[in-house]
């Protein structure tokens, strides 16, 4: 600067020409944003919005996956009889459905399989033929193209009077509302919790805000424009909320992990068996994490915006009280 | 360069501090503004610092009526004026060094372009031992010259000081008089806002004084 050139060079001069300086500090100190409680909050907010987010998703593809399995598959039931042939009966039945178009296959379910299905109630030591117990066949349709189940049972009936047709017609049905009652709950939920996030985020920025307004008068009296004081300010809730989304969804994401790693390591235990029942599996699937990882960009984006806009909102604020001298809270110069 | 007429000014419902104050500063040129404490010297310099609107009157600075200026451009008008607060505005969490090149840091310079200058200038005003010392630790004199070096740092056209020799003893205060006299024979309008006579009278200079509202002009 020409001021300094053309002035007397003062006596130190030489023994302290460029003294060293540190590295330029931030024009805003990291401390002044009082970063750990918004961290918190952030961190708490998106595990939140992530967990929703996966529950959802999951409740979502579990109905998908019942009510494909179910509609896929039709049961004919046998009741016992006295001086009645299972056997036989069994096989008319399986003969009978796969002669229908639209079917494509039909198995018996041998004794087995059907005691395996009865152990839980019946215990291991099953013997089944002491009991009259029922058995089924499975046929499996074609979903596109469905046999005509009235006259499938009709002839059934002609047929075979102990056997009777179950389509699980009102079990899908059933399903159906409930998945999407379900859905339509979490899909509830998942706003809610956004919103909340949302709230918070702005409400968490501006108090961590709050305290700076000094510097953001000084830069802009040195002439700053309000979009250099606002990115100075936007880096560091940048940083404090990829950390603290990062964190959160993290947590999410190793929560759906260890879930579904317990249910595989676990499977077919009691505990797990009710637990899939219950939740179906707990693999949310890549889209999961993708979803996952978009909520962590949302809420980034969120918090440095709303950093953003705060700024350029107190910029503007002393820029009135220019045209209000009424409301000179600002410098006292 | 800068021009009022019969601009008033009140703060909210209160008295008139301003009163039809008519002025001209001429460009390169070098005034004192004086009166007793609470006369609005300060106010006058915040209305040429465009952070105070006047309530009425035209105000036209370098050659633009500030009352149609946008929002927007009041940066780049800021960036020709230099100012030094009564109150100093530095920074504390940053040192002397970076305080003082803040206004070069501001419009998007490279630290290597101004760094010797700045170091110069901190030396100049007699900071040299100071550049890495943060203000909560510098005495009110030494904030008092790093708020003028910060002012003069990107060479204004014109400098606006409110009270610049207020801490320092009389030897500093003559040392930055004469950084001042230097600066305007470079061609930057000067304005002091000072009681100091003493100071005043050092300098052959006009005079402008405010009492109870009015100014009066002595050259
Ligand atoms: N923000 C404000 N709101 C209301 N009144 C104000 C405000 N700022 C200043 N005043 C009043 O305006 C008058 C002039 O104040 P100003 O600060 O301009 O005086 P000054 O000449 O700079 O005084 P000093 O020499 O003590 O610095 C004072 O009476 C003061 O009380
Ligand atoms: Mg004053």
């Amino acid at each position: 600067m020409s001021v300094a050139e053309k002035t007397p060079a003062p006596p130190e001069r030489k023994r302290l020409n460029d003294g060293a300086t540190r590295p330029h500090g931030p024009i805003v100190p990291s401390a002044n944003v009082q970063g750990s409680a918004l961290l918190a909050v952030i961190a708490i907010m998106s595990f939140l919005a992530c967990l929703t987010l996966g529950g959802v998703s999951m409740v979502r593809a579990t109905a998908a996956s019942w009510q494909s399995q179910i509609s896929r598959e039709i049961t004919i039931q046998i009741k016992p009889d006295d001086n009645f042939d299972m056997e036989k009966a069994l096989n008319d039945a399986r003969n009978l459905a796969s002669s229908f178009v639209g079917v494509t296959g039909a198995t018996i379910m041998d004794k087995q399989a059907t005691s395996r299905l009865l152990e839980p109630w019946l215990g291991a030591s099953l013997d089944i033929d002491e009991l009259p117990v029922p058995r089924l066949v499975i046929v499996t349709i074609d979903e596109s193209a469905p046999p005509d189940f009235a006259a499938l049972r009709d002839a059934l009936s002609k047929k075979i009077p102990q056997a009777s047709l179950d389509d699980h017609r009102t079990w899908v049905n059933r399903l159906v509302s409930m998945a999407r009652t379900t859905v339509a709950i979490g899909t509830g939920v998942l706003v809610l919790v956004f919103s909340a996030m949302v709230l918070t985020v702005i409400f968490a920025t501006r108090g961590a805000l709050s305290g700076n307004r000094h510097i953001v008068e000084v830069l802009h009296f040195v002439g700053a424009e309000a979009s250099f004081v606002a990115n100075e300010f936007q880096k560091h809730f940048l940083i404090i909320s990829l950390k603290g989304s990062g964190a959160g969804s993290a947590l999410a994401a190793l929560f759906f992990m260890l879930a579904s790693w317990w249910q595989s390591r676990s499977l077919a235990t009691p505990a797990s068996d009710q637990a899939t029942a219950l939740f179906g599996t707990f693999s949310v699937g890549w889209l999961g994490y993708v979803g996952i990882a978009l909520t962590m960009i949302l809420i980034a984006g969120l918090t440095t915006l709303t950093a953003r806009l705060t700024v350029m909102r107190t910029i503007y604020e002393i820029d009135q009280i220019r045209s209000d001298p009424a409301r000179s809270d600002g410098l006292n110069t | 360069m800068i021009h009022f007429e019969n601009v008033g000014l009140r703060y909210g419902l209160g008295p008139e501090i301003l009163r039809d104050i008519t002025f001209d500063i001429p460009a390169s040129s070098f005034q004192f503004l004086t009166g007793p404490s609470g006369a609005g010297k300060t106010t006058l310099l915040k209305l040429l610092f465009l952070s105070l609107k006047p309530t009425r009157g035209l105000i036209r600075m370098f050659d633009r009526d500030i009352a149609s200026i946008p929002r927007e451009d009041l940066p780049m008008l800021r960036r020709r004026i230099g100012i030094v607060f009564q109150d100093f505005q530095l920074l504390d969490h940053l040192t002397t060094y970076e305080n003082v090149s803040l206004p070069l840091r501001v419009r998007g310079k490279e630290e290597h372009t101004y760094r010797s200058d700045v170091i110069e200038l901190l030396k100049w005003v007699g900071l040299g031992q100071r550049i890495n010392v943060l203000p909560p630790v510098l005495s009110g004199g030494e904030k008092q010259r790093a708020a003028i070096a910060r002012a003069l740092m990107d060479r204004p056209e014109i400098l606006l000081a409110d009270e610049p020799t207020g801490n320092v003893d009389p030897p500093m205060a003559r040392r930055l008089l004469g950084l001042f006299r230097e600066l305007n024979r470079q061609g930057t309008a000067v304005l002091i806002a000072t009681h100091d006579f003493a100071l005043m009278d050092q300098v052959d200079a006009r005079r402008m004084i405010l009492s109870e509202g009015r100014l009066e002009i002595f050259s």
